[in-house]
């Protein structure tokens, strides 16, 4: 009787102790065949020069060679047969873009939030479904609708500074090559490469995909500060400005801080609207690095950079979740500091 | 927050409306000076233009029945003319593709990845969630990394070795699947099928990076879960398959509705795997075919039509967004940075 319950007791803990990995089964299996397979695949491809000619066979072609770091080597330090690519000029005018868009929306989406947040303005509510109809467009369409704005001919954009021209006199249209042009307008603004009118332009587009989401979180974290907050505030004679900065920014700082992390790595990594508006031109100057990546296997057919590169692509990721991950957890909540 | 003030009646729409009180603030103690007041509406009006001026540009486009490109703006439509929209639904571009197929493509993909990956994920989402075992860490390590990796990240490697997944007809009734099995020495059989090039090898490379996703966002929902239900439960006898069935999961559909919708927003406009992977016309997705309908592909694309294309494929994604606004924009902060 004694040994019985002994097993049933063994029995009951083998299964309990098996059941979170029979839990987990099934999305490891998964995984296992159609993701860390080809993550370790993509690390071993990135020491050959896979291309074309390899393609049937994989790694048993006898016509592929290991290469070791030659990828990493000319990727960084050049020496790729690309034309136009400089990995530390990309890099920073990748940084340097997401920088510059979280730099621009937050502010103007806390602003805007602030405004629409007085007490007692008139039709609150429209304004409110209006202005998050950005949030709602795919990125793919708002892409390509905006580069179709900054055709040089037909384009919308050429349009209406056309029409505000003639107000001043100037009959002929403006005829501005937004997405195409080569000259910088501002040469000394990015020391690593120039900044062409093409990076204005998606700043310009992005900024209308941007806000309006800084917005709808600002809206979110604002509502939860209590009136009463404001109202001791006034009682204590403070200005609006300085209500405004003691006591609406530290409130809103916990919201605002995440989001704008979030906004970051995601302008950081913007394929979709990148790819759809310049595809990186003119000459690789709007190029960030994951559509240089899609352009390696995509059209040139490196296959063995192309795996390269996205391991270097992945150590960046890495290093920016480290330090977006560290800035949000050290300003995580204003209570617990 | 004990100071709860006594709410006056609540006026009427119509009341409100004459007043043009939206603010949806009950009682009306302060009152907004009229030059504030005035000067604020300026400025929201300035900002609807900002907002409206690419969307109405795009309706009125393509309410235009002229396939001539725009010399001069026009912002309001002149004309409601639904040529550009029938001549989208029959016939999109210069493929030989109908809008069905593309339509039925991409619903196929962004639905069935969707439905799939919260299938497998949220076991596993339970997992962490609630057990204590050796591993824990490094699996959940294992799971994230395929997050911080960009989508585009992943897709040289899921490109080669389905690209080398392919059944051969190799003549005299013999078929080969490549890698496992080969033809003959000498004999180049003809491809019938590669896994690359089909919607199902798609799905999968999509299925790469949404399982991953899903197992996290589910996870970090049911750590919100309070386990006393669970506890309960399990008091009364219950074991843990009876609690994973009858009280976790039901308490999960809200969240996994939201993690599929978000996964259905995200493959409805996916672009880079199917445009890299896929040859044949009739695999294009709507995405695919928007981008062809575009720069330098695009010369011969009247721009009215499109207009009418851009605003088919953004129309599924908007309404579904404005349906779970909320839900969506709290998982995506909260769900980010959960450690």
């Amino acid at each position: 009787m004694a040994t019985r319950s002994v097993t049933m007791k063994g029995k009951t803990d083998i299964r309990r102790a098996l059941q979170p990995y029979i839990y987990l089964l099934p999305a490891f299996l998964v995984l296992g065949v159609i993701t860390f397979y080809p993550l370790v695949y993509q690390v071993i491809i990135s020491f050959t020069d896979f291309q074309t000619k390899d393609l049937l066979l994989g790694l048993n072609s006898p016509k592929l060679q290991f290469i070791g770091l030659q990828n990493y080597k000319e990727i960084i330090f050049g020496g790729l047969p690309v034309q136009n690519f400089d990995f530390v000029r990309v890099l920073f005018y990748n940084l340097w873009w997401a920088v510059s868009n979280v730099v621009l929306h937050v502010p103007a989406g806390v602003l805007i939030a602030v405004l629409l947040n007085v007490k007692g303005i008139w039709f609150k509510k429209i304004y409110r479904a209006i202005y998050v109809l950005p949030v709602v467009i795919p990125p793919i369409v708002v892409g390509t609708v905006w580069r179709n704005i900054f055709n040089e001919q037909y384009g919308a954009m050429n349009q209406v500074l056309t029409t505000i021209v003639q107000f001043f006199g100037v009959a002929d249209p403006v005829r501005l090559r937004w997405l195409e042009s080569l000259k910088a307008p501002i040469e000394w603004l990015l020391p690593t490469g120039a900044l062409p009118l093409a990076y204005y332009a998606m700043m310009i587009a992005n900024f209308w995909l941007g806000w309006p989401f800084m917005t709808l979180v600002a809206t979110g974290a604002l509502q939860s500060i209590p009136r009463e907050l404001y109202e001791a505030a006034e009682i204590d004679g403070a200005s609006k400005s300085f209500q405004f900065w003691n006591v609406t920014v530290p409130l809103i700082r916990p919201a605002m801080i995440p989001a704008a992390m979030y906004g970051f790595t995601l302008s950081f990594n913007l394929f979709n609207f990148v790819f759809f508006m310049t595809a990186g031109g003119p000459n690789r100057m709007t190029e960030i690095l994951v559509t240089f990546a899609y352009d390696l296997v995509r059209n040139l057919r490196l296959y063995g950079v192309a795996g390269a590169f996205a391991v270097i692509i992945f150590f960046v990721a890495i290093g920016i979740f480290l330090v977006t991950n560290r800035l949000t957890r050290a300003t995580e909540s204003y209570a617990e500091s | 927050m004990a100071t709860m003030t006594v709410t006056p009646k609540k006026k009427n729409w119509f009341v409100r409306f004459m007043n043009m009180d939206t603010s949806g603030s009950k009682g009306g103690s302060e009152k907004l000076p009229l030059y504030r007041q005035l000067g604020i509406q300026l400025l929201c009006i300035l900002i609807t233009i900002e907002v409206m001026f690419p969307i109405m540009y795009i309706i009125t486009l393509s309410l235009s029945s002229t396939g001539v490109r725009p010399s001069k703006l026009e912002l309001f439509p002149k004309e409601i003319s639904l040529v550009a929209f029938k001549e989208v639904l029959s016939r999109p571009t210069a493929n030989p593709v109908d809008f069905i197929t593309l339509l039925r493509n991409s619903a196929l993909l962004s639905i069935t990845v969707g439905l799939v990956s919260l299938l497998i994920a949220v076991s596993a989402a339970y997992a962490f969630a609630r057990f204590k075992f050796k591993m824990r860490q490094v699996l959940m390590i294992m799971v994230f990394i395929p997050l911080l990796m960009p989508a585009v990240g992943l897709s040289t490697p899921l490109f080669l070795l389905m690209n080398s997944l392919r059944v051969v007809d190799c003549s005299a009734g013999v078929t080969a699947i490549y890698p496992f099995t080969e033809c003959v020495a000498g004999v180049t059989g003809k491809v019938m099928f590669n896994l690359r090039d089909s919607l199902l090898g798609v799905g999968i490379a999509m299925l790469a990076t949404a399982l991953p996703f899903a197992v996290w966002n589910l996870k970090g929902y049911l750590d919100t879960i309070p386990k006393e239900l669970e506890e309960a439960a399990a008091i009364d006898g219950a074991d843990s398959n009876q609690i994973f069935y009858q009280i976790v999961l039901p308490l999960a559909m809200p969240q996994l509705a939201v993690t599929f919708f978000l996964g259905f927003i995200g493959y409805w406009q996916e672009f880079v795997l199917p445009w890299l992977f896929l040859t044949k016309p009739q695999d294009y997705t709507l995405a695919m075919t928007l981008y062809n309908m575009t720069g330098q592909y695009a010369n011969s694309i009247p721009w009215n039509r499109f207009a009418a294309m851009a605003i088919i494929v953004a129309l599924p994604v908007a309404i579904v967004y404005i349906l779970l606004q909320r839900q969506i924009v709290s998982g995506l902060t909260a769900g980010g940075v959960k450690g």
